[in-house]
């Protein structure tokens, strides 16, 4: 209870007014700040890069990509692993602490969520990017056709397509049924007439009755129950994508749970590398408190042990199997042709995370957006090992080759980060960034003092 | 039956005053009545004797119905429709088709839940008389109100209001259809 004393989730004097009013203010004022537009222009910018990539690519086909026989899988497919990775922390935070009673989740859930949501439409296109033929990707789904042929339900691949638009599709419901009640906030707030109409649709006519809330409360746990073992599911079908083949580095039991986790990791870093500006430029540190701060960097430090365990086991593994194969997969990557990318990925990854042990740099923001860089560099790096590292030599040297990717992957890689900040600053400015009736439940003010019963 | 206002309103400060408000009219005999709060409270439901909630149930049965759904569409495409012949494996290989059926019975468990949720609560609904108030606007900000209906058997427009009166409101005011 001192931790919580000391370290409070909201900063003390907040009432149910004020919560809100700072909150929807940042959507409802007319001024659209510079520290808005400045990187809205920015990731527009990089999102005119992906149009450029992408018709560029649908014109010339998947030949301007760096892939080539036996890479056959580079950029893209790292790309996409890294993405979809990102998005389930938004889950893990909306979902599995909801579950477990962490109040202090409440004020960052809503930014988490939107997170999520936008990655996985990054991630998602990939897949479909690199297909070839991606205007042909509805091939991918089980529908009535002239050709009479059918996707093979025995294919990681098609559990992929489930998995990932499953995913999607949930995260969106999830998010929007938290979004109601705010909705509702926006359309009795906004001075606009055309705001309130857009939020009064958008909210559906929400009106906070006790027997709605009784309802509400349900859902909210059920999509939660029902969204954790997906969180799992998405990332454990990701990692079938590599077990079931049979290309050394890739065909081991251990890929799940260290899919899972290495995605969680990366997720904590983006929600630091987001929350971490986003409560400066806009003086929520007393919403998204040191506290919040602390509590990802610790969840960051528990994934980076299991990844770490990970790491060492794949080696060890591979040594004991006794599979020369498997054994020269593991030396290749640590003394092979891209001995760099892994020695820098057990970097970023394992040693300078070790930092977070400190509780000095768990509360300082500076230290945290550095070592949360640090991370998502190392998962995309991790990724890039297992998935090229792992193809470039498999059993026959005659099969050997090298990869590297071109400006065309590099430059889809930087338009899907702008896509991603796009999208994200359209969310900061028009649905508040943090989940206001939640946060009014965090205040001393919200408790029924005395006994109903009596 | 047309009654010529919706019910009355009563506006209250803080969560604990409309959770014993709402008490107190249950135990004059009120059934027709709800509140309005901000954020959900527990104390609230139970002061308005609100157990009941079919959504579970509602969620099972979409879960269930996706699980099927999800393995006899897999069975139908591998077995039926288009069946591959791979070194004589079995055509029917249930184990890869676990994964398919488990997404599915997730994607319908959620859609089930949020159809379920606006279906049991009536949403979305484009017009409600209590937005009639004014101050109703602040249910979504900062105040508490609870609202007795006119449908209610033991409503009466004067006797009603003294009771919320003597609820200690900061206001009562008339519900307007």
């Amino acid at each position: 209870m001192s931790d919580e004393r000391r370290n409070p989730v909201i900063a003390p004097g907040h009432t149910f007014a004020t919560v809100t009013d700072k909150i929807s203010a940042i959507v409802l004022t007319r001024k659209t700040p510079t520290h808005w537009l400045i990187p809205f222009a920015v990731a527009s910018t990089l999102l005119m890069v992906f149009l450029w990539a992408v018709t560029y690519l649908f014109v010339r086909g998947v030949g301007i990509y760096g892939v080539k026989i036996p890479v056959g899988w580079g950029w893209d497919i790292t790309n996409f692993v890294w993405w979809i990775g990102i998005g389930h922390a938004g889950t893990l935070i909306s979902a599995i602490l909801l579950l477990l009673h962490q109040t202090w989740r409440n004020s960052i859930n809503r930014f988490a969520e939107a997170m999520t949501l936008f990655a996985v439409a990054c991630a998602g296109m990939y897949p479909v990017l690199h297909l070839g033929r991606p205007w042909l990707f509805y091939w991918l789904f089980p529908y009535p056709n002239t050709m009479g042929i059918q996707p093979q339900f025995r294919s990681p691949l098609v559990w992929d397509v489930f998995a990932v638009s499953t995913y999607a599709t949930v995260s969106l419901l999830f998010w929007y049924v938290g979004l109601i009640p705010d909705l509702a906030t926006l359309r009795d707030r906004a001075k606009n007439h055309a705001a309130r109409i857009i939020y009064g649709i958008l909210a559906m006519g929400w009106r906070g009755a006790a027997s709605h809330w009784q309802k509400y409360e349900t859902a909210s746990l059920l999509l939660a129950g029902i969204a954790t073992p997906l969180v799992i599911s998405v990332h454990t079908v990701v990692s079938f994508d590599f077990t079931v083949g049979i290309v050394p580095g890739w065909h081991s039991t251990i890929f799940p749970p260290y899919f899972v986790a290495g995605a969680i990791y990366s997720g904590f870093a983006m929600v630091l590398v987001l929350a971490i500006p986003l409560r400066a430029m806009y003086g929520l540190a007393d919403m998204i408190t040191p506290r919040h701060l602390d509590n990802c960097a610790k969840v960051m430090l528990a994934t980076a042990l299991i990844v770490a365990y990970s790491y060492v086991f794949e080696a060890f593994i591979a040594w004991y199997s006794g599979n020369p194969f498997e054994m020269y997969a593991i030396w290749n990557r640590m003394t092979g042709p891209y001995w760099p990318q892994y020695w820098l990925l057990i970097f970023c990854n394992l040693i300078f995370p070790q930092v977070l042990w400190l509780r000095k740099i768990r509360t300082s923001a500076f230290w945290l957006f550095i070592v949360s860089i640090d991370v998502l560099v190392g998962m995309w790096l991790e990724r890039y090992v297992i998935i090229v590292v792992s193809l470039h030599r498999d059993f026959l040297p005659a099969a050997w080759g090298m990869y590297s990717g071109s400006i065309w992957d590099k430059a889809t890689f930087l338009g899907t980060i702008g896509l991603f900040f796009f999208l994200f600053f359209l969310f900061i400015r028009s649905l508040p960034v943090i989940s206001i009736f939640e946060v009014r439940t965090l205040l001393p003010e919200a408790d029924v003092t005395e006994g109903v019963e009596k | 039956m047309k009654t010529p206002i919706y019910g009355l309103m009563a506006e209250f400060d803080n969560p604990t005053a409309l959770a014993s408000a709402a008490r107190r009219a249950r135990e004059q005999g009120y059934r027709k009545l709800e509140a309005y709060s901000p954020f959900p409270i527990e104390e609230v439901n139970e002061a308005l004797g609100q157990h009941q909630n079919r959504l579970p149930l509602l969620v099972l049965i979409g879960g269930i119905v996706g699980g099927i759904t999800g393995y006899l569409l897999q069975y139908y495409v591998a077995v039926v429709h288009y069946p591959l012949n791979i070194g004589g494996r079995p055509v029917h290989s249930w184990p890869s088709f676990v994964i398919v059926t488990f997404e599915m019975t997730i994607l319908f468990a959620a859609l089930t839940t949020v159809l379920g949720l606006l279906g049991l609560c009536g949403l979305p609904m484009p017009y409600h008389p209590v937005f009639n108030v004014p101050r109703f606007a602040l249910a979504s900000r900062n105040r508490f109100f609870l609202c007795i209906e006119a449908a209610d058997p033991l409503f009466d427009r004067f006797q009603t209001a003294d009771f919320l009166t003597g609820l200690e409101p900061r206001e009562v005011s008339e519900v307007a259809h």
